[in-house]
């Protein structure tokens, strides 16, 4: 941009001649990233956004352990290894809804106006919170764990296991938010992006084999559980922090993940573009 | 990649018959815009004229329905990227971040814009004392007032001394004394050799600010000029009478006619019209034809012409009138 002494008269053929057709792929990244500074600024100004990845984890973990684990595993601590993962992947796309919610209501300020008129990358205002957004998976996905490991949960996979196994639910968690970031562009207001993801994730967590073994579930709805992402995700999940075993079900993960990436994330700038 | 750089002397805005519709309504329908590098240029119209519309189109802020526009030759629709890269925008409504702090605002966009860390706080910094915010630095903007919000968002368009700067309405709803100080801000601007395309609803402000000025009706131009030109139009004052009998309208319209050289405008309310004047002092003549007539007067006062009284003049209708009346198609455009 310009150097010139704040005196010097503008010249707008030179300012002609500087600019550029589209931003450089360095700009973009430059440009997320500045992005994901303001939200994490924001965050830590409204402590009250951690509250979903805070208090989450620790309840549903607890409450989960207590219902389920006699009627499903006979005692809490052998339930444990089966639910922790499962209540993980489903803390994960919890916060993944948020996402959408927030760059909605974000959008309805008058900032994002300006955030439009600059030369910048589309892009960056949807990635740019994503981006700050690892930060409440991995407090969500650690915080579970934790929780669990409080309740007497002993992960088989070591410290390192469990560490793949965070590094997983973040990396599916952030592909997933690609989903709602498009509700998030897409709907027309908050408050609809809400309605609209808490259709989504139900269905995504509870048809699956986040809380219960699948042998026990009737034929039709099987076939369902079986292909559901979330599915792939939690059975990688128990693999990496039960076993310390990298499965088949990680590579699923991480190819289900990509895919989700590559259909949504297009979409999402396309449908912001739109919006302008 | 092979854009080409078009000659140094391209107008800042040229923009023909630009359309934008949502749904049945027809927005902007038809504006052709001609701004020249250096100049202020007004677009004067009440609300709803289309004023922002327009403007927003202009700034790639809302796709062009019909028409084409260019920003110093650059095409709006085909390469927006460089055309935001010579604009500054300031909206009707602050554009900042709200619950970031003035600086803040100012470093974001610096770093967004491109700005090495150090300089967009060099930069942030210059910028808040020129607009006289360095004290409101680091509080959160919740505590500023309109008119401190007004001037941040200005300050954020300006970061990189865009050579063209669009201000929507950039003092509606400011305080006499505030509003003068963004006139003066803006005559800075100008003096710095950017070019500014502002909207209002005062035809003081776009006398005081604007080289020339448009007049948008309905999403349609219906006059162009200087501000004199306009004002000719309009008559530099208006006689406004109301008649003590409204059965005497006739008489004293024609009365008015002749003494005052220009056609009186009635107004809605009865035994009421508007007399433009080219010298204020020309009322009395109105006065003393009306006196000889024997036509009585209730009440007499000169002011200046206001948006509504250019609006009767040109328009043949009140700005916020509904009806689209028979337009006397007054074109001061050269």
């Amino acid at each position: 941009m310009s150097t010139s002494a704040p005196t010097a008269p503008i010249d707008p053929a030179a300012a002609v001649a500087a600019t550029r057709p589209h931003p450089t792929l360095r700009e973009t990244v430059e440009q997320t990233l500045t992005m994901a500074g303001r939200a994490l600024r924001k965050m830590r100004r409204n402590p009250e956004q951690f509250f979903d990845v805070t208090i989450q984890p620790l309840l549903f973990t607890a409450m989960f352990a207590c219902v389920f684990g006699g009627a499903i595993s006979g005692d809490v601590a052998d339930y444990l290894p089966l639910m922790v993962p499962g209540i993980v992947a489903q803390t994960v796309l919890t916060t993944c809804m948020a996402t959408g919610v927030t760059l909605r209501e974000d959008m309805e300020t008058g900032v994002f106006d300006r955030f439009k008129a600059l030369p910048t990358a589309r892009v960056g205002p949807l990635a740019g919170p994503m981006v700050a957004d690892l930060v409440r998976y991995l407090i969500a996905a650690t915080l579970t764990f934790a929780t669990g490991i409080a309740m007497g949960y002993r992960p088989g996979g070591g410290v390192l296991g469990v560490a793949a196994a965070i590094l997983l639910s973040v990396f599916a968690g952030w592909s997933l938010a690609w989903i709602f970031t498009w509700i998030g562009t897409l709907a027309r207001s908050a408050r609809s992006v809400q309605g609209l993801s808490i259709m989504i994730l139900f269905p995504l967590t509870f048809l699956s084999n986040a809380f219960v073994p699948v042998d026990t579930l009737p034929g039709w709805l099987r076939s369902f559980v079986e292909v559901n992402p979330v599915s792939h995700l939690v059975a990688a999940t128990r693999d990496l922090a039960n076993h310390a075993t990298v499965s088949g079900e990680v590579g699923w993960t991480i190819l289900a993940g990509l895919a989700v990436i590559a259909i949504f994330a297009p979409l999402a700038v396309r449908t912001y573009r739109r919006l302008l | 990649m092979t854009a080409t750089i078009p000659p140094p002397a391209a107008p800042a805005v040229a923009a023909t018959g630009l359309v934008k519709a949502f749904g049945d309504l027809r927005a902007v329908d038809g504006v052709d815009l001609h701004v020249e590098q250096g100049e202020v240029f007004g677009v004067l119209g009440p609300n709803g004229a289309g004023k922002t519309t327009t403007l927003r189109m202009l700034a790639t802020l809302l796709p062009i329905d019909a028409g084409q526009a260019r920003v110093f030759g650059v095409d709006v629709a085909r390469e927006p990227h460089r055309v935001r890269q010579l604009l500054g925008v300031t909206g009707q409504y602050a554009s900042v971040d709200e619950q970031l702090t003035a600086t803040e605002n100012l470093r974001l966009f610096g770093r967004l814009l491109g700005l090495r860390p150090a300089d967009a706080r060099a930069t942030a910094r210059r910028l808040l004392g020129q607009f006289g915010l360095e004290e409101a630095a680091d509080r959160p903007l919740s505590q500023f007032s309109g008119g401190m919000r007004r001037r941040l968002d200005l300050a954020a368009s300006l970061i990189t001394r865009p050579p063209l700067i669009f201000l929507d309405e950039p003092t509606t709803g400011l305080d006499p004394r505030t509003r003068g100080q963004m006139w003066d801000t803006i005559r800075g601007l100008v003096a710095d050799g950017a070019t500014v395309l502002l909207t209002t609803q005062y035809l003081d402000e776009a006398d005081q600010l604007a080289d020339r000025i448009a007049v948008i009706d309905r999403g349609v131009k219906v006059a162009e000029g200087t501000p004199d030109e306009l004002k000719t139009a309009v008559g530099d004052s208006t006689l406004q009478l109301e008649l003590a009998d409204d059965a005497d309208r006739a008489v004293a319209f024609e009365v008015a006619r002749r003494a005052a050289g220009a056609e009186p405008a009635l107004t809605p309310e009865s035994g009421r019209m508007t007399v433009p004047l080219d010298v204020p002092a020309r009322a009395a003549d109105v006065l003393v034809g009306l006196r000889d007539a024997g036509v009585d007067v209730a009440s007499v006062s000169v002011a200046k012409p206001t948006l509504d009284e250019v609006f009767l003049a040109l328009t043949g209708h009140d700005a916020d009138d509904g009806r689209r009346a028979p337009s006397p198609a007054l074109e001061v455009a050269r």
